[in-house]
C-alpha cells in the first residue's frame, strides 16, 4: 500500500530524512519511535506532502501511484490521513461545516456524490459516538478552545468519518491523561480493519499498551536503525535510546 | 514561491466576473459642471424651486471646499470637469410600467449580474427599486408596502408624490456643506431611493436597491434617503456590481438615515464594484458618506460587506441623540490587487446611556492598502454612554498593508470606551490542516477567510448572506497554484 524507498527529504535545506525506506501492506500497523529530532514528524509530513519538506532523493508510492506529483489534498482524497500532534484552530469555522466539506471532496473524487446534510448529520452522530465526543463540541469551530485531549478525540473523529487506506497518527497520545488514552485508543482500535492501516508515531511505549502494532520501528538520524515486533518496544522501554543509536544501521 | 504566497497572487489575480457593457442609448450631458449643469438635472427632474435652490446652495458651498486628503489613499487628481453630470437611459413615453415594458437589454444585463428581477420579487419577498444609471427603471412590490403606508420609491418621484417629506429629512442628518463629497452630491445627485415607515409599522419585507454604473465617464451620484417613524422597523439591503472600465468612474453617495423614538433600521450593503484590473487600471472611486441619527431608543444597523472599488473611502456613522439610543457597525472589506481602502466608522453618542458597538474585519491582498479609520465620541451629556470596538485585520501575502487609526474623544467621565485590535496572516499551519483533509487550497483559503468574518456576516439577512459568502468566494477565485 505505501512505499517508501531510499528517502532523503530536506527541511530548509538541512538533510532530515536521510535513506529511509518503509514498506506497509494492507491492515498493518507499523509504530515508529525515536527520540526527539529523529525525523518522526518529517517522515509524516513528507508522506502527506507538506509545503516546505523537499524530496531530495528516492520515492514514494500509495497503492501503485506516485505520491510525489500529487498536492496534499489529492494524497488526502486518495486515502491518507494525518492525525496532527497539535491540531490546529480555525476560527469561525464550523466543525461540521468544515468535515462535510472535507468528506465531500473526497466522495467528489471517487465520482461519488455528495452528502446532503441529514445523510451527514446521521453519519456524524454514529462516529462521534466511537470516539464519545460531546455533540457540543461537534458543533464548535474547528479546534477552537478546545482541550488537548478533545483535539485528539476530535481528529480520530475526523478519521473514522474520512475512513482513510492510511492513517498516520502522530504522537496521538501526547497530552492525554489515562482515561482520554484508553477512550482514544478505544476509538482507533475499532477502526482497525484488513484494509485499512496505520502509522503510529510515539515517544513512549505506553500508546502500545493500548494499540498493538504488528512491527515497530526506531528511527534515528533520519533512518529506520532498527525493526522488530512488539517486544522491541520493551526492550526500548527498559534501554532507552541511546543503545541503538551507537550500533551500525540495521 | 510557496503554496501560500502562490495562492494569494492568484487570488490577486482573479478577473472581475461581472466586467461587461449593456449597450443601451442614454441621455448624456457633455463633461462639465457649473451652475447651468445645476439647474440642468434639477430642471429634467421636474423639480420644485426649493429643491433647485437647495441644490445652487451646495454647489456654491463645494467651490469654497477642498478635497479632502486626509485619507491614507492614493490616486491622481480627479478633473471635476471632465465628468458628465447626467446620464438616463431613453425609455418610451413615460417610462415602463411593468417588467414586460422593461429594455430587454436591461432586464439582461440583471440577468448576467444574478439579479432576475421578477423572480428575485416572487421568490425572494424582496421590492426591488433597480437603479440603472440614474433613472429607476422598475420598482416592485410598492402595491403592497403602499397599504401599510410605506413610502418606498426613487428619489424624483418622491420629489413629486412627498415634498413636505423630503424637504422635512434631507440634509437634516448629512448637511449640504458637510464635506467635499457630500456637497458636490448634494449638488448633482441624479437619482436613488427614498423610503418611509410610518409610526408604529414593521416592514414586511427586506427592502432593497440595486445600483449600477454604466456610461461611460458619468458619475454617478446617488441620494438614499430613508426614514423610520416612532416605533417603525425597516431592514433595507443595498448591493451593487459595475461594468469593467478603463477609466476611473467618480461615485459620491449619500446615504441618511433618521430613526425617530423607538425605531430600528438595519442597513445592509454588499459592494462589489468594479476594483481596476491587477495593474490598478480602471475601478471605481468610491466616496461615500453614509450616516444615520438615532433619536430616543432608536437603533440604527450598519452592516456592509465591501470587495470592490478602486478606491473606497466610506465611514459609516451614527449620531446617537436621543437617550438610550444603540449604534452598530459589522464590517468586511476586502482588497486585492492595487485597490485601496480608507473605511470605518464613527459612533457619536449623546445621549443618556447611548450604546455602540463596532466589528470590523480587513482582509488585505496583493498590494492593497487598507486602513480602518474609527471615531468613538462621547460628549459630555453622554452619561453612562459604552462603545465596544473590535478591528481585525487578516494579511493574505507579504505586499500588502493593514492600518488602523482609531479616535476615541470622551468627554464624560461615566462612559466605557473599549477597543480591541489584531492582526494576522492566515497561517500555514491553517492552510495545511485544510488541504490535508481534503480540502483544495482555493477552498482552504475561502473557509478560511469565510471563518474570519463570520461575527459580521451573521448580521446580514439570510439571502444576502448567501450572496456575500458568495462574492467573497468570487473574489477569493482562482487562489490555487
Amino acid at each position: 500500500m505505501l512505499e517508501i524507498k531510499d528517502v532523503h527529504a530536506t527541511v530548509g535545506g538541512s538533510e532530515i530524512l536521510n535513506g529511509l525506506s518503509l514498506t506497509v501492506n494492507p491492515g498493518e500497523v507499523h509504530a515508529i519511535m525515536g527520540p526527539n529530532g529523529s525525523g518522526k514528524s518529517t517522515l509524516s509530513n513528507v508522506i502527506t506532502g507538506r509545503d516546505g519538506y523537499e524530496v531530495t532523493q528516492g520515492s514514494l508510492s500509495f497503492e501503485g501511484k506516485n505520491l510525489l506529483e500529487m498536492p496534499p489534498e489529492i494524497r488526502a482524497r486518495e486515502g491518507i490521513f494525518l492525525s496532527f500532534q497539535y491540531p490546529v484552530e480555525i476560527p469561525g469555522v464550523n466543525n461540521t461545516y468544515f468535515l462535510k466539506a472535507a468528506l465531500n471532496a473526497k466522495r467528489e473524487h471517487h465520482g461519488l456524490e455528495a452528502l446532503d446534510a441529514i445523510d451527514f448529520l446521521d453519519l456524524a452522530k454514529e462516529k462521534r459516538e466511537l470516539v464519545e465526543l460531546d455533540e457540543k463540541l461537534a458543533n464548535r469551530n474547528v479546534n477552537e478552545g478546545f482541550s488537548g485531549g478533545e483535539k485528539k478525540r476530535n481528529e480520530i473523529f475526523q478519521m473514522a468519518v474520512l475512513e482513510p487506506k492510511l492513517a498516520i497518527l502522530d504522537e496521538v497520545d501526547s497530552g492525554l491523561d489515562i482515561d482520554a488514552l484508553r477512550v482514544i485508543a478505544k476509538g482507533i482500535n475499532s477502526l482497525r480493519s484488513p484494509e485499512r492501516s496505520m502509522i503510529l508515531i510515539t515517544h513512549y511505549q505506553r500508546l502500545l499498551d493500548y494499540i498493538q502494532p504488528d512491527f515497530i520501528h526506531v528511527l534515528s538520524e533520519g533512518r529506520i536503525v532498527r525493526s522488530g515486533g512488539k517486544e522491541l518496544a520493551l526492550e526500548l522501554e527498559e534501554k532507552g535510546y541511546s543503545w541503538l543509536e551507537k550500533e551500525p544501521a540495521a | 514561491m510557496s503554496d501560500e504566497n502562490r495562492a494569494l497572487q492568484e487570488l490577486a489575480d482573479s478577473d472581475y466576473k461581472y466586467g461587461f457593457v449593456s449597450d443601451i442609448e442614454a441621455d448624456t450631458l457633455p463633461p462639465g459642471l457649473n451652475e447651468e449643469t445645476v439647474a440642468f438635472i434639477s430642471a429634467k427632474k421636474e423639480e420644485p424651486a426649493w429643491l433647485l435652490d437647495w441644490r445652487m446652495k451646495a454647489y456654491r458651498h463645494w467651490l469654497k471646499m477642498e478635497e479632502p486628503t486626509w485619507a491614507h489613499v492614493g490616486y491622481p487628481p480627479i478633473d471635476y470637469q471632465g465628468v458628465s453630470y447626467y446620464s438616463a437611459p431613453k425609455s418610451p413615453e413615460d417610462g415602463p410600467k411593468s417588467l414586460d415594458e422593461v429594455d430587454p437589454e436591461l432586464l439582461a444585463t440583471y440577468e448576467k449580474l444574478g439579479i432576475p428581477l421578477h423572480e428575485r420579487a416572487a421568490l425572494a419577498g424582496i421590492a426591488v427599486d433597480a437603479v440603472f444609471d440614474s433613472v429607476s427603471v422598475a420598482t416592485t412590490f410598492k402595491d403592497e408596502l403602499s397599504k401599510k403606508g410605506i413610502i418606498f420609491g426613487s428619489f424624483s418621484d418622491s420629489v413629486k408624490e412627498h415634498p413636505d417629506l423630503i424637504r422635512k429629512y434631507l440634509g437634516s442628518v448629512v448637511p449640504q456643506g458637510d464635506n467635499f463629497f457630500a456637497a458636490l452630491n448634494s449638488a448633482v445627485f441624479s437619482d436613488g431611493s427614498f423610503c418611509y415607515i410610518p409610526k408604529g409599522v414593521r416592514c414586511p419585507m427586506e427592502l432593497s436597491t440595486y445600483f449600477r454604473i454604466n456610461a461611460a465617464t458619468v458619475g454617478q451620484f446617488e441620494r438614499t434617503l430613508l426614514v423610520a417613524d416612532e416605533d417603525a422597523y425597516v431592514s433595507y439591503l443595498e448591493g451593487c456590481t459595475a461594468p469593467m472600465r478603463d477609466e476611473n468612474q467618480l461615485h459620491a453617495a449619500v446615504v441618511e438615515l433618521v430613526a425617530l423614538d423607538g425605531a430600528q433600521i438595519k442597513y445592509s450593503t454588499v459592494q462589489n464594484w468594479y476594483p481596476g484590473n491587477k495593474d490598478g487600471v480602471g475601478g471605481i472611486y468610491n466616496f461615500v458618506t453614509k450616516r444615520g441619527k438615532c433619536m430616543n431608543r432608536a437603533k440604527i444597523s450598519w452592516t456592509q460587506v465591501e470587495t470592490g472599488s478602486a478606491i473606497t473611502w466610506k465611514y459609516p456613522s451614527c449620531i446617537l441623540q436621543g437617550d438610550d439610543s444603540v449604534g452598530e457597525f459589522y464590517s468586511v472589506a476586502m482588497t486585492a490587487n492595487h485597490q485601496q481602502a480608507d473605511t470605518g466608522s464613527k459612533m457619536i453618542h449623546i445621549g443618556k446611556n447611548t450604546k455602540s458597538h463596532i466589528i470590523s474585519k480587513g482582509i488585505s491582498s496583493g498590494k492593497s492598502e487598507q486602513a480602518y479609520r474609527g471615531l468613538v465620541k462621547i460628549q459630555r451629556g453622554a452619561t453612562g454612554a459604552r462603545n465596544y470596538s473590535q478591528c481585525d485585520s487578516l494579511l493574505l501575502g507579504d505586499q500588502c498593508g493593514a492600518h488602523t487609526f482609531p479616535y476615541i474623544e470622551v468627554k464624560n467621565p461615566s462612559s466605557v470606551v473599549e477597543h480591541e485590535a489584531s492582526t494576522s496572516k492566515i497561517s500555514e499551519d491553517q492552510l495545511f490542516y485544510c488541504q490535508q483533509r481534503g480540502l483544495s487550497q482555493e477552498d482552504s483559503v475561502s473557509m478560511i477567510v469565510n471563518g474570519f468574518c463570520k461575527e459580521v456576516l451573521k448580521e446580514l439577512p439570510m439571502e444576502f448572506a448567501v450572496e456575500a459568502q458568495a462574492l467573497l468566494g468570487v473574489s477569493l477565485e482562482g487562489a490555487v497554484g
